[in-house]
């Protein structure tokens, strides 16, 4: 085997994978904070997708084109805008049912992700939606006898994925607001006992979700130029998979659980077949769920007090 | 005599449609140490948790240094000036001691005045060696020491114990409340549940005697100690 194939289909699958970490970021975060799956959280996604388009057509209609000017502002506007969604859906399908049987907010959440799915099928249409090619060019690094090719795309997304993951490892472990969040995770009557407003903070957990799952959604229009408002379901499960496989609840969990799937997508479709990857994907998650029931990095409720 | 800063007013509490505080009434002085004894399932740490409104009490009135505070949300207790070390200490087990003991700084606000941190660690020199360790591998009594110094890091009025000696050796015991004491010489407000009831009786300016969700007794920590009735429930022996 060709070794620049190799290292090219091993870069597909870290962007791919990059991607799947972002979005199961919002999983993981909200099932560790109410220990309940998010099932809107895909179609947030898609909602970032849609608004990427919007945003950058509006600044193509007011003559914007530096690329850096468009990039940031897009980014922004679309992580405001989504996070924004985020903290509407726990307000209208979690909050009100936070005391009742744990089957009722599943119910509202899915009720809301097919309302949002109307609403931007109703609104945008129903066909697919492009985006215009805001980057092109690659880095060519040669490899063995071969190439890799890098997209400049592709190198945005490596490098907005891990910055924004490093930032919101930063948030979570060194600020008081991260401490909070942490502390209502780990025990949410001691964090009120303490002061800690813990509705502020589920909806701020709410919120960092969408947030982070905004930065996938405009990476990823930006890299395939077009979606549909279907893609949040497929991209959910994928992104919902990768957090169960690291371990749900746990953030590194996320990131390494997207990376994997990633990785493994690409290998598959590369080396053995395409119309598999998501069996073999599925297939890989039942295993390390056989060895690993809490997943690679989850940890077994402690129960030491 | 002191003014109140504590004061339950015929306060009653439910879990669903269990009764586990009947017509509660008691008041706590600044500066006492005032202790609450009662057997297994009388109501204490029910009473604790109630003027945090969790449970919310269904009857009667809290009243906390002259406010209201029966209807006001569980977050906005603490910053009034209560700080309370629940039952089973409820340290966060994957947090590491100075973590814990930042979180306890929440409800301080921004008070002027000494960060209570470094008197602290001279208080507890084991948590400052452990300031870096995961809180849930500290011991049983290590975990005891930083619920107790978390709740301190709030510098409040009223400090609230739920059996701090529950499951303590009694060299840790004796520790625990030696630290009780020296917390009410610094000015602070000291509300003691125990089921050790004698070590509590003795540090205790006065105290209640909590029966079935009823207050059954009350008197100074000297008189309940001999009493009869609290001889023989309590302290195991015969009258
Ligand atoms: N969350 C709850 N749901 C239902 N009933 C509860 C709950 N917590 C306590 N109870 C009941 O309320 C009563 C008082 O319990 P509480 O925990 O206040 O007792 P306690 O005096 O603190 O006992 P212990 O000394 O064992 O800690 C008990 O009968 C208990 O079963
Ligand atoms: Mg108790």
């Amino acid at each position: 085997m060709e070794p620049s194939i190799l290292a090219q289909q091993a870069v597909n699958g870290l962007i791919l994978g990059a991607t799947y970490g972002l979005i199961a970021i919002g999983y993981t975060m909200v099932y560790g904070i109410i220990g309940m799956i998010n099932f809107a959280h895909g179609e947030i996604y898609m909602v970032s997708a849609y608004l990427t388009a919007i945003f950058l057509a509006v600044l193509h209609f007011f003559g914007i084109t530096s690329i850096p000017v468009v990039l940031i502002v897009v980014l922004v506007a679309t992580l405001c805008i989504t996070a924004l969604h985020g903290w509407f859906v726990e307000r209208i399908a979690y909050r009100p049912l936070r005391d009742s049987n744990r089957l009722a907010p599943l119910i509202t959440a899915i009720g809301l992700s097919l309302i949002l799915q109307n609403y931007v099928r109703l609104s945008q249409g129903a066909r697919s939606q492009g985006v215009p090619t805001l980057l092109t060019g690659s880095f060519v690094i040669p490899a063995g006898s071969g190439v890799i090719q890098i997209t400049h795309v592709q190198a945005l997304i490596i490098v907005v994925a891990i910055a924004s993951m490093a930032v919101l490892t930063f948030i979570m472990h060194r600020t008081s607001l991260g401490r909070a969040c942490r502390a209502t995770e780990q025990d949410r009557v001691m964090a009120s006992l303490l002061g800690i407003n813990t509705d502020y903070i589920i909806s701020v957990v709410f919120v960092i979700g969408a947030a982070m799952a905004a930065i996938a959604g405009v990476l990823v229009s930006l890299n395939y130029g077009s979606f549909d408002f279907h893609i949040g379901f497929i991209t959910g499960i994928k992104a919902f998979t990768a957090a169960v496989l690291g371990g749900i609840g746990s953030l590194p969990g996320a990131m390494l659980g997207g990376l994997i799937l990633g990785l493994s997508e690409s290998f598959f479709s590369g080396f053995v077949n395409t119309d598999y990857k998501d069996v073999f994907a599925f297939a890989l998650l039942v295993l390390v769920l056989i060895f690993r029931p809490s997943g690679l990095l989850g940890q077994p409720l402690v129960t030491k007090v | 005599m002191a003014e109140p800063i504590l004061e339950l007013c015929g306060i009653s509490s439910h879990y669903g449609p269990i009764r586990a505080l009947h017509d509660v009434s008691l008041t706590i002085r600044h500066g006492e140490i005032v202790a609450l004894i009662g057997a297994n399932g009388a109501g204490k740490s029910t009473l604790l948790m109630t003027l945090f409104g969790n449970p919310r009490a269904s009857e009667g009135q809290v009243w906390f240094a002259g406010e209201a505070i029966t209807h006001l949300p569980t977050h906005h207790i603490a910053p009034l000036g209560m700080a309370l070390v629940p039952e089973g200490r409820r340290i966060f087990p994957g947090m590491t001691v100075l973590e814990n003991m930042d979180l306890g700084r929440i409800s301080a606000g921004p008070r002027v005045g000494r960060d209570p941190l470094e008197g602290l660690y001279e208080l507890f020199p084991i948590l400052k060696e452990r300031s870096h360790q995961k809180a849930g591998t500290l011991s049983g009594g290590e975990q005891q020491m930083l619920a107790i110094a978390r709740a301190l890091m709030s510098q409040p009025r009223l400090l609230l114990l739920d059996e701090p000696s529950l499951g303590l050796a009694p060299l840790m015991i004796r520790k625990i409340f030696s630290l009780i004491q020296t917390i009410v010489q610094s000015g602070t407000t000291v509300f003691l549940v125990e089921q050790n009831a004698s070590q509590a009786l003795q540090i205790a300016n006065r105290g209640y005697v909590l029966v079935n969700g009823r207050i059954r007794l009350e008197g100074s920590g000297q008189a309940l100690l001999h009493d009869p009735e609290v001889r023989q429930a309590y302290l195991g022996r015969q009258v």
